[in-house]
């Protein structure tokens, strides 16, 4: 007998985006691009093993203004996987489930993340004179 | 009646067959990243556009290059854990979901052992 088509559920398109689903999705995109980190700084480590040329051209390629745009998305991830994850912990010791606090709490990582960012991004360029 | 011991009948259970060792097992590792990627993105800070002998004598304090290898392996191990978690969430066909959870857990660990051989070779060598 030819295997019929079962409908698929949760259907995504026909629920209104919430706090609550929007940062739980953001949290494991974060933590994908966050993997993803993890192999530039396994470039960034093991380049300086080649040497002083190989470093310096690692230096430079994270310095390069892609190089910067991804360092900065990095530093997004890193600060809101960071902070949610520190949520989750929460969650895990059976604390804050209801909405209000949900609500707070995941205004508070959004928040975080973004003036964290900011501030860090604006300590690098400080410190690298642009 | 049952006859198994209550330690007999958790094992393996579970959808995953594993119980709660993953659940834990990213805690865990979650927990330990939070000081060290906080420690990580401060040193790094210092660290831009700075040349080799800069980034060798940073390693060289002993202490930084034991919390970087700390890093290392909870980032891959955690890692690892969650991308697991997406595969199985989104590979839907039985072969290729193991195939790549395989490649995965291989490559976090060949990474790992990279990345940690590289901290060693710039303090040591």
């Amino acid at each position: 007998m030819a295997r019929r088509e079962r409908p698929l559920s949760p259907h995504l398109q026909v629920y209104r985006p919430q706090i609550t689903s929007v940062l739980s999705i953001t949290h494991r995109a974060t933590g994908v691009a966050l993997a993803g980190g993890a192999l530039v700084l396994t470039y960034w480590i093991t380049s300086a093993t080649y040497g002083a040329g190989a470093f310096d051209t690692a230096q430079g390629v994270v310095g390069s203004w892609f190089g910067k745009l991804v360092v900065i998305g990095l530093l997004f991830s890193l600060y809101y996987h960071l902070a949610n994850g520190i949520r989750h912990l929460m969650w895990d010791a059976g604390r804050g489930f209801d909405l209000p606090t949900v609500r707070s709490t995941g205004w508070t990582v959004v928040i975080f993340s973004v003036v964290a960012t900011a501030a860090t991004a604006a300590v690098g360029f400080k410190i690298t004179g642009g | 009646m049952e006859m198994r011991s209550p330690l007999s009948r958790v094992r393996g259970l579970g959808a995953a067959h594993e119980g709660a060792h993953h659940w834990w097992a990213q805690r865990l590792t979650g927990v330990a990243l939070v000081p060290l990627t906080i420690w990580f993105v401060c040193q790094a800070a210092q660290l831009i556009g700075g040349d080799l002998p800069a980034m060798k004598s940073w390693l060289a304090t002993g202490q930084n290059a034991v919390l970087m290898i700390a890093l290392i392996i909870a980032l891959f191990h955690h890692a690892q854990l969650g991308l697991q978690v997406v595969i199985e969430d989104y590979v839907h066909s039985e072969g290729a979901k193991m195939v790549s959870i395989l490649l995965v857990k291989l490559g976090a660990v060949f990474l790992g052992i990279l990345n940690t051989y590289a901290v060693l070779k710039l303090v040591f060598v």
